[in-house]
C-alpha cells in the first residue's frame, strides 16, 4: 500500500501575477511576474530549480506547444522541464509533477508554473477549438456556459427547486466571490453585485445569465517545492506542506451510460474520497477551514458543495443561502474571489488556488485573512479543479496543511 | 427531409420500418437541388436510413419531372425488384420574387414493388412526354430559377401537353375522363381548374393542402399531390397524378385496400408546423442575408473524411452498440463497455438508434454559441433502451423544453464547411 504525498514535500516559495484583461501583456510579462514574487518568497537563487513543470492549456491561443516559453522566459539553466496539460487542473497537474519529483528523490528543489494567455483571443468567452476529429461528427458546439448550465436544468428537477428558488442561491454564490474579491488587489473583478443584478443580467446559456459566470483573465501562478528539511535549511519557520494530491478524469460513463443523473460531476467525488483518505481526513466539514472550488460558474460550485461533500445531497441550495460558504460562514469558500472574481487564467488556476491557501495558512492574506475555527488562522485547506465539462472532465482535489512542528 | 420521407414511408408500410427496409432492394433520390454534384446523395440516404450498402442507388435530377420520373422508371421495373423513391427539393427564392411567395420545400418518398395485396395502388398506366418548352431555367451554378410568363406557360404549354398527356393516357388504360376521381396537378388553383376542364376532369377532386401549406416543392410536388389523394381515395379510386417540367409524365394509379390503412404522414408533416414571423430571420436561415455571427462562427469545420468513414455507421447510420454481455445500449459503440460495472471488451455489436424514442436528462439554451437560428439548444438525452448521448435539440424555440421530455430523432445538416464547401449530416434530437 502506497504511503502517499502527505507531508513528504512543502512549498518553498510562492508566486501569482495580477489577475485580469491583461492587454499590455504577453505570457512571459506574467510568468515573470509570479516567478519574481516566489523566487524571493522562497529566499533562493534561480539556478537552485532543478526541475520544472509548466502548465498551459490553450497552447494554441498563446505560448505555443513544449515548455521552452518558460525556460526562454525565465533563462532557467537548461533543467529538465515538461510542458502538460490536464484541461482545467493543468496547474495542479504543473504541481502534482513538481511535488512528485521531489518526493520521489528526483530533485530537490522544482518549480511549478501556470500560465494562460487568453485576452489575445479577440472575443469575449473561452477560443473555440475542435474537440477531436470524431467528437466534431457528432457532438454539439457546445460552450463552456452551455455545458455546466446543463447542471441547473437537471439539478432543480431532480431535487425539486423551482428554478428562481435555484437561481438565487447562484446569485448568492456569485455575489459572495464578488464581496471577497474586493479585499483582493490581484483579483480581475473587485466590484460588488447585488443579487438581483445577477438575476437580471444578461443571459448566456439558460439558465445562467453573465454574472453566473468566471472571468476570462490572463494570469500566471508558479510554487517552489522542496522537502521539509531543506525549506528548514532555508530559515523557514512555519511550511505548508502537500497533505493530498488526486485526479478522477471520466472514463465514459457521464457521456455515454445513463447511471449518471446530470446533475453532479461524477468524479469530483471519487478524487475527495481519494484525498480524504491521502490526507487522513474523516470528516472534511470539520477538518478544513477554507475551500476553493472551480467555480467556472455559478451552479458548478452549488453541486460541487455536495459533490466535496460539505453539503447533503440537494441541500446545498440552503446551507448557500444561510451563509455556510460566505466569508464568515463555517466553510469560507473562494476568499480570494475564486475562479468568477479572481479570474481563471486556466493554465495558472489551480496554483492560484493553493497560492490563496498557502497565504492563508501562514497569516499572510492581508484584509482577507481568515481567523479560523480556533481563532489562530486557518490550518488545513482545500483546492479543486474540474477539468472539461460535465459529461467528461478531469477532477483534482488537493489538501494542503500546516506542517506540524 | 429526403431522409424524414423516407422513414415515414417505411414506418408506414406494412410490418413497419424494419421489415420494409429489409426488403429493399433500390432507391432512388430525385431532386434538382441535391445538395451534392459529385458525390452519391442516393447513397448517402441510403446509409442514413441504415440499409444495405447492396442496394442499388439512383440519382435522378435537372428537371421537375425527376419526381415521377424516378416514380415511372421503378413502376417499370420488370425483375420484381422492391424500390423506395424518394423526391424531394429545396428551391431557394430571391426575396420579392414570386416564386418566393409559391415555393416550398419538402420530401415525399413511395414503396414501390410488385402487387401484393398490402398496396395503396396500383398502376394502371404512365405516359412521359418531352418537350423542350423554357417556362423556368436555373443553370449550373446560379442559385435561382429564372421564370417567364405566366400565361405563355399556361396558354402555349400547359393547356395543351397536359390534356394530349393525359387524353393519350386515360385511353391506353381504356378509362373514360368520367371515370377519374382525384387530380393531383402540380398547378396553381385557377391553372389547375382551366386544365382540368379542358382534360374533361373538371369533376375529379383536386386536393389543395399541400400547395396551400407547404407550397411547390418542385421535383416533390407531384408525389406530394399523390400522397395528397390517397390519403383522400377510397379503395377502387381511379387517381390521375401529373408531373409537369419541359414536358408531362402521367401516371394512372387505382387505389386498393391499403389506403384504409391511412397513409397519414403527409398530415402529420403538415400539421407538425412552426410559423417563423420574422422575415429577416427566414432570410438570414436560407443565407440569402449575410449577417455577423460574431467570431465563433469562424470555426473551422474541416471534416476528417477517413474518421467520418471509419465511423459511417455511428455518424450516418447513427449505430450505438449494444454489449452482449451486459446489454447495455451505449453511444458511440466502443471496444470496451462503457457500463462501470461491466466494462467488457470486444462484446458490442450495432445497435441502430435513429427509431428510438428518448428522453431529456438535462438541458440549455445557449446563447453564446454559433447557432443558424439561435439559441443553440442542447442536452443529454438518454435512449429507451438505455445509453445516453449529449446532442442538438432542433426545431425548438427558447422556453419550449423541458427535463423529463420525451423526444424522437431527426436526420439533419450539422455543420456546412464554407471553407471547403462541404456539408456534414448527423441526428438531432426533436419533440415528437
Amino acid at each position: 500500500m502506497a504511503s502517499g504525498i502527505k507531508d513528504k514535500v512543502v512549498i518553498a516559495g510562492m508566486g501569482c501575477s495580477r489577475f485580469g484583461e491583461r492587454w499590455s501583456s504577453g505570457p512571459d510579462d506574467l510568468m515573470i511576474e509570479a516567478f519574481t514574487e516566489a523566487l524571493a518568497d522562497a529566499g533562493i537563487e534561480r539556478d537552485r530549480i532543478e526541475a520544472a513543470w509548466l502548465g498551459v492549456f490553450f497552447d494554441e491561443q498563446s505560448t505555443g506547444k513544449s515548455p521552452l516559453p518558460m525556460s526562454m522566459a525565465l533563462k532557467l539553466p537548461n533543467v529538465p522541464m515538461t510542458r502538460v496539460e490536464n484541461l482545467c487542473a493543468t496547474g495542479t497537474e504543473a504541481l502534482r509533477g513538481a511535488v512528485y519529483a521531489v518526493a520521489a528523490g528526483a530533485c530537490d528543489i522544482a518549480l511549478a508554473m501556470g500560465v494562460e494567455k487568453l485576452k489575445d483571443t479577440g472575443f469575449s468567452g473561452l477560443p473555440e477549438r475542435t474537440k477531436g476529429t470524431f467528437e466534431d461528427l457528432y457532438l454539439p458546439s457546445s460552450t463552456a456556459p452551455g455545458a455546466f448550465a446543463q447542471l441547473a436544468s437537471a439539478y432543480a428537477a431532480r431535487y425539486g427547486y423551482s428554478m428562481p428558488e435555484l437561481k438565487k442561491a447562484m446569485a448568492h454564490i456569485s455575489c459572495k466571490s464578488h464581496e471577497n474579491a474586493t479585499r483582493n488587489p490581484k483579483a480581475h473583478l473587485r466590484n460588488r453585485i447585488t443579487e438581483q443584478q445577477v438575476l437580471d443580467a444578461q443571459a448566456i446559456s439558460y439558465p445562467l445569465g453573465v454574472l453566473d459566470c468566471c472571468g476570462v483573465s490572463d494570469g500566471a501562478a508558479c510554487a517552489i517545492v522542496t522537502t521539509p528539511a531543506i525549506a528548514r535549511s532555508l530559515g523557514k519557520r512555519d511550511l505548508v506542506s502537500i497533505q493530498a494530491l488526486q485526479l478522477a478524469p471520466s472514463n465514459g460513463v457521464e457521456m455515454g451510460h445513463q447511471s449518471w443523473d446530470g446533475t453532479h460531476t461524477l468524479t469530483t467525488p471519487i478524487a475527495a474520497a481519494r484525498a480524504y483518505a491521502e490526507a487522513g481526513i474523516r470528516d472534511p466539514r470539520s477538518a478544513i477551514d477554507l475551500i476553493e472550488v472551480h467555480d467556472c460558474f455559478s451552479i458548478t460550485e452549488l453541486v460541487l458543495m455536495e459533490d466535496l461533500g460539505f453539503s447533503d445531497l440537494g441541500k446545498a441550495p440552503h446551507d448557500v443561502m444561510e451563509g455556510r460558504y460566505d466569508r464568515d460562514g463555517a466553510i469560507p469558500c473562494q476568499i480570494d474571489g475564486g475562479l468568477k472574481c479572481f479570474g481563471h487564467p486556466i493554465g495558472a488556476t489551480g496554483l492560484r488556488m493553493a497560492y490563496e491557501i498557502y497565504l492563508q495558512l501562514l497569516g499572510r492574506a492581508g484584509d482577507r485573512q481568515l481567523r479560523g475555527r480556533s481563532g489562530r488562522g486557518p490550518s488545513i485547506g482545500l483546492t479543486h479543479n474540474l477539468g472539461g465539462i460535465p459529461n467528461r472532465n478531469v477532477a483534482s482535489v488537493s489538501i494542503l496543511g500546516l506542517l506540524a512542528a | 427531409m429526403a431522409v424524414e420521407a423516407s422513414r415515414a414511408c417505411l414506418e408506414g408500410a406494412p410490418g413497419g420500418t424494419a421489415s420494409a427496409a429489409a426488403a429493399l432492394d433500390a432507391i432512388a433520390f430525385c431532386s434538382t437541388t441535391a445538395p451534392f454534384a459529385d458525390r452519391d446523395d442516393a447513397v448517402l440516404a441510403s446509409a442514413a436510413l441504415d440499409l444495405p450498402e447492396t442496394v442499388e442507388t439512383q440519382n435522378l435530377g435537372a428537371s421537375l419531372r425527376a419526381g415521377t420520373g424516378g416514380l415511372i422508371s421503378a413502376l417499370h421495373r420488370s425483375d420484381g425488384a422492391r424500390s423506395l423513391v424518394i423526391a424531394s427539393d429545396a428551391r431557394l427564392t430571391l426575396a420579392g420574387s414570386p416564386q418566393e411567395m409559391t415555393y416550398g420545400d419538402g420530401a415525399s418518398a413511395f414503396l414501390v414493388g410488385p402487387k401484393d395485396d398490402t398496396a395503396l395502388a396500383t398502376v394502371l398506366a404512365t405516359r412521359r412526354i418531352g418537350s423542350d418548352f423554357v417556362d423556368h431555367y436555373r443553370m449550373q451554378n446560379h442559385d435561382f430559377d429564372y421564370a417567364l410568363e405566366e400565361r405563355w406557360v399556361r396558354d402555349e404549354s400547359l393547356l395543351q401537353l397536359v390534356p394530349q398527356t393525359t387524353a393519350a393516357l386515360l385511353a391506353a388504360a381504356g378509362c373514360r375522363p368520367g371515370d377519374v376521381r382525384h387530380f393531383a396537378l402540380p398547378a396553381g388553383t385557377a391553372t389547375a381548374k382551366r386544365i382540368a376542364q379542358v382534360c374533361g376532369l373538371e369533376e375529379a377532386r383536386r386536393d389543395e393542402r399541400v400547395l396551400a401549406e407547404c407550397g411547390d416543392a418542385g421535383a416533390a410536388l407531384p408525389l406530394l399531390l399523390l400522397e395528397e389523394a390517397l390519403e383522400a381515395a377510397e379503395p377502387g379510386d381511379l387517381i390521375l397524378a401529373v408531373g409537369i417540367g419541359q414536358g408531362v409524365d402521367a401516371l394512372l394509379l387505382r387505389a386498393e385496400s391499403g389506403v384504409r390503412r391511412g397513409p397519414a404522414a403527409l398530415g402529420r408533416a403538415l400539421a407538425h408546423r412552426r410559423d417563423e414571423p420574422s422575415y429577416v430571420r427566414y432570410l438570414s436561415h436560407r443565407g440569402l442575408l449575410r449577417v455577423d455571427f460574431g467570431m465563433r462562427a469562424e470555426r473551422d469545420q474541416r471534416t476528417a473524411q477517413s474518421v467520418a468513414f471509419r465511423k459511417r455507421g455511428a455518424i450516418t447510420g447513427f449505430q450505438g452498440g449494444r454489449c452482449s454481455r451486459c446489454g447495455t445500449v451505449q453511444f458511440p459503440q466502443a471496444r470496451v463497455c462503457v457500463n462501470p460495472e461491466c466494462r467488457a471488451t470486444d462484446t458490442q455489436s450495432p445497435h441502430r438508434l435513429a427509431d428510438s424514442r428518448g428522453r431529456v436528462k438535462t438541458f440549455t439554451e445557449d446563447w453564446q454559441a454559433y447557432a443558424a437560428r439561435p439559441p443553440y439548444v442542447y442536452g443529454n438525452i438518454e435512449f429507451a433502451e438505455g445509453g445516453n448521448l449529449l446532442m442538438e435539440v432542433t426545431d425548438i424555440d427558447a422556453g419550449e423544453l423541458q427535463v423529463d421530455d420525451a423526444v424522437r430523432f431527426v436526420f439533419r445538416i450539422k455543420d456546412d464547411d464554407r471553407a471547403r464547401g462541404f456539408r456534414r449530416y448527423f441526428w438531432k434530437a426533436t419533440k415528437p
